[in-house]
């Protein structure tokens, strides 16, 4: 990594506390690399994360402000944050147990929603801080601590789940394909509207030794093979497809895109931190200049 | 340190007004200057959430209906450390499925505000019907060590008046806080006098300084927002001043949970406000809170016709329970009884602080305290049955 990019990282915390071989340094580095091809201000951009290793990318490692949630939860406090201050870049980093299991529900609701935040999911298909848990992403027949004699679940298709839930930009990538990885992440940084990257992870430590790929080196192999370009993959008959998986960066057309609900300027001073000091009379009341809102949920006060 | 008071014009014209409690509170959600709502319907509290949609347009705020009540108070957390004063209200069950939030509140000492209008339980209960079944699950539902604020109004006007003070307690000590009503008083009606200003407190801020602890005696530190480029580090986890996670260091976690905990039990007598009725000459002593003081007040002044020497303490603040002023109440009566809208609760913190028998009067039938409940109760079991 260039040193000019040092700055945005805590050096005081590294080394990483990632095993051998896990791919979770390499998505930090991309994540890093990323923000400073989008030329976005760190000091204006929040990165929230859940629980799991792959939550703490950039809690400490991001010289940035961080929020490290509940588990779970990343997605719903990023909401919070981005409405209360659109003037920031919300970006969520977190594992697949985290963002699609517990915290599932949030996952499709801000994609529903379209909520300009970034979510960048670190999958490596299972539970790996805990010791090695089945995940609804972990293929059927792997072997895990709880699936002990090979899983018997079908996995989620986490892309097909958000793009079937709205999402507006959807994109897949081994963190073997570092440049499609770094190119793809800059642009769901940029992106206007809910962005949803999926950063496929190996973890040789919980899931390859159980899975015949106890190293780097063969999880790279192994998904050399299977992780295949999308064009290349619409191209394939069903029986080529069958044990392929598609990546890439999947945009609804723009006229489908329901617009952002998060455009409003912010009611925060950018310097103070503190309310706004002032609230215009209430309409309705006879001595305002605003017009008396109108809807259909009830006049207010007539509830 | 210490937080900073600002005066602002009331934003209802000041006049007397007729509206519901949870209309009330939400009136007085935007006095204090609430300016963010995540919220998810549950019924007796969903007026309130109704009432801020059109109060927050109307102000340049910023709703949201989440999709459960766990994503509405992470909302309202990352809403907080982004620097809003931001609310949420609910019932007991949506109540429950927010604790491991309002654990990570207390944790990261984000102020936030969640009005609880509790119905008659457990479970789905009776959802249209009163009770007073939250007490322990504010003060004790999330795991571990923690404190929090909670306000019990007994009127529509303490709807409003309990809902602002709220708002500035959570923002002086960095702590969630609550109004605990329940569905009597959150869907009355009566009279609300909106004054001329209402006064804000605002969370204290010192740039550079550290998040997480102070030298400060009041044990509050100053709290920035995300976007400032302080490049703030909030986690759950045990953390120093800065906001390292220090996961496996005895003397921090020692010194974080017990700055947590101390910050609001230093200040306890501070912050524990209550009132008393005819307790000059009383013998026998009701403490009783919310919907049900308004019973205890009507029943001592009947046991007062009938020759019997009663008086009401009323705690204003559940948490932290007015200890000192409690004491001084109960010193020279005879008998003290709590009646409350549930099977026991209340009288479990009085006989703690007094040490003495304390006589329960539970009406748990999903019906607002009748005064002839207290007045049976007292009457029963101070043997003046007549």
């Amino acid at each position: 990594m260039s040193r000019q990019l040092y700055p945005h990282l805590r050096l005081d915390v590294f080394p990483t506390p990632y095993c051998t071989g896990c791919g979770h340094g390499i998505l930090l580095g991309a994540m890093v690399r990323a923000m400073d091809e989008a030329g976005l201000d760190w000091d204006k951009t929040l990165f929230v994360s859940g629980i799991g290793c792959a939550a703490w990318i950039p809690s400490p490692h991001f010289n940035a402000d961080t929020l490290h949630t509940t588990h779970g939860r990343p997605i719903a406090f990023a909401t919070g944050a981005r409405l209360a201050n659109p003037g920031l870049n919300v970006v969520v980093v977190s594992g697949d147990g985290d963002l699609t299991a517990i915290g599932g529900n949030h996952l499709i609701h801000a994609a529903r929603r379209n909520i300009r935040i970034t979510v960048v999911c670190a999958n490596n298909r299972v539970y790996g801080m805990t010791g090695g848990q089945v995940a609804p992403t972990t293929p059927e027949g792997c072997f895990t601590q709880t699936s002990p004699w090979g899983g018997e679940e079908p996995p989620f298709d986490l892309c097909r789940l958000v793009m079937g839930a709205g999402g507006a930009f959807v994109a897949r990538h081994t963190v073997f394909q570092v440049r499609q990885l770094i190119k793809t992440l800059t642009r769901a940084l940029t992106f206007d509207g809910f962005a949803f990257v999926e950063a496929v992870s190996p973890c040789p430590t919980h899931y390859g030794k159980l899975n015949d790929t106890p190293t780097l080196a063969d999880f790279h192999n192994q998904m050399k093979g299977q992780y295949v370009d999308r064009r290349r993959y619409d191209r394939m008959n069903p029986e080529e497809q069958a044990d392929k998986i598609p990546t890439g960066v999947w945009i609804k057309a723009a006229d489908t895109i329901t617009p952002p609900i998060d455009k409003g300027s912010s009611f925060i001073p950018p310097s103070s931190g503190l309310g706004s000091s002032s609230n215009p009379p209430s309409a309705g009341q006879g001595n305002s200049s605003n017009p008396p809102l109108r809807s259909r949920g009830g006049q207010r006060g007539g509830i | 340190m210490k937080h900073t008071v600002e005066t602002v014009p009331a934003p209802l014209p000041p006049d007397d007004y007729f509206m519901m409690g949870d209309e009330a509170s939400a009136e007085g959600a935007i006095a204090a200057g609430c300016n963010f709502f995540a919220g998810y319907p549950i019924t007796p509290s969903s007026e309130l959430m109704v009432r801020m949609v059109h109060r927050l347009k109307e102000t340049n705020g910023s709703f949201i209906q989440m999709e459960d009540e766990i994503g509405s108070i992470s909302a309202l957390i990352g809403a907080s450390w982004a620097g809003a004063r931001p609310m949420t209200t609910t019932s007991g069950p949506g109540l429950s499925l927010m604790m491991e939030g309002i654990g990570y509140a207390a944790m990261t000492e984000a102020p936030l505000v969640v009005v609880d209008i509790q119905r008659a339980g457990p479970s789905t209960g009776q959802a249209t019907r009163p009770g007073s079944g939250d007490i322990f699950q504010v003060r004790f539902g999330s795991h571990s060590d923690y404190e929090i604020i909670a306000l019990s109004p007994w009127s529509v006007q303490e709807a409003y008046d309990l809902t602002i003070d709220a708002f500035n307690l959570a923002e002086a000590y960095r702590v969630p806080t609550f109004v605990l009503a329940d569905e009597s008083i959150g869907h009355l009606r009566e009279k609300v006098t909106i004054g001329e200003t209402v006064e804000r407190w605002h969370r204290p801020t010192a740039p550079g300084m550290p998040p997480f602890d102070t030298d400060d005696e009041n044990g509050v530190p100053p709290m920035p927002a995300f976007g400032q480029g302080e490049r703030l580090l909030v986690t759950g986890s045990t953390h120093d001043a800065r906001g390292f996670r220090k996961t496996q260091d005895s003397a921090a976690h020692q010194r974080l949970v017990g700055r947590l905990v101390g910050k609001i039990r230093n200040a306890a007598e501070k912050i524990a406000r209550y009132e008393t009725y005819s307790l000059e000459d009383a013998e026998i002593l009701v403490v009783a809170y919310g919907f049900s003081a308004r019973a205890a007040l009507e029943a001592i002044s009947e046991l007062r016709r009938d020759g019997v020497k009663a008086g009401l303490f009323r705690p204003l603040t559940l948490w932290p329970f007015p200890e000192a002023g409690l004491k001084l109440a109960a010193k020279s009566v005879e008998r003290v009884f709590v009646p409350e809208m549930n099977w026991g609760q209340v009288v479990r913190e009085v006989e703690r602080i007094l040490h003495r028998d304390v006589v329960p009067i539970t009406q748990v039938d999903g019906e607002g305290m009748r005064p002839q409940s207290i007045i049976d109760g007292v009457r029963g079991r101070a043997g003046m049955n007549s």
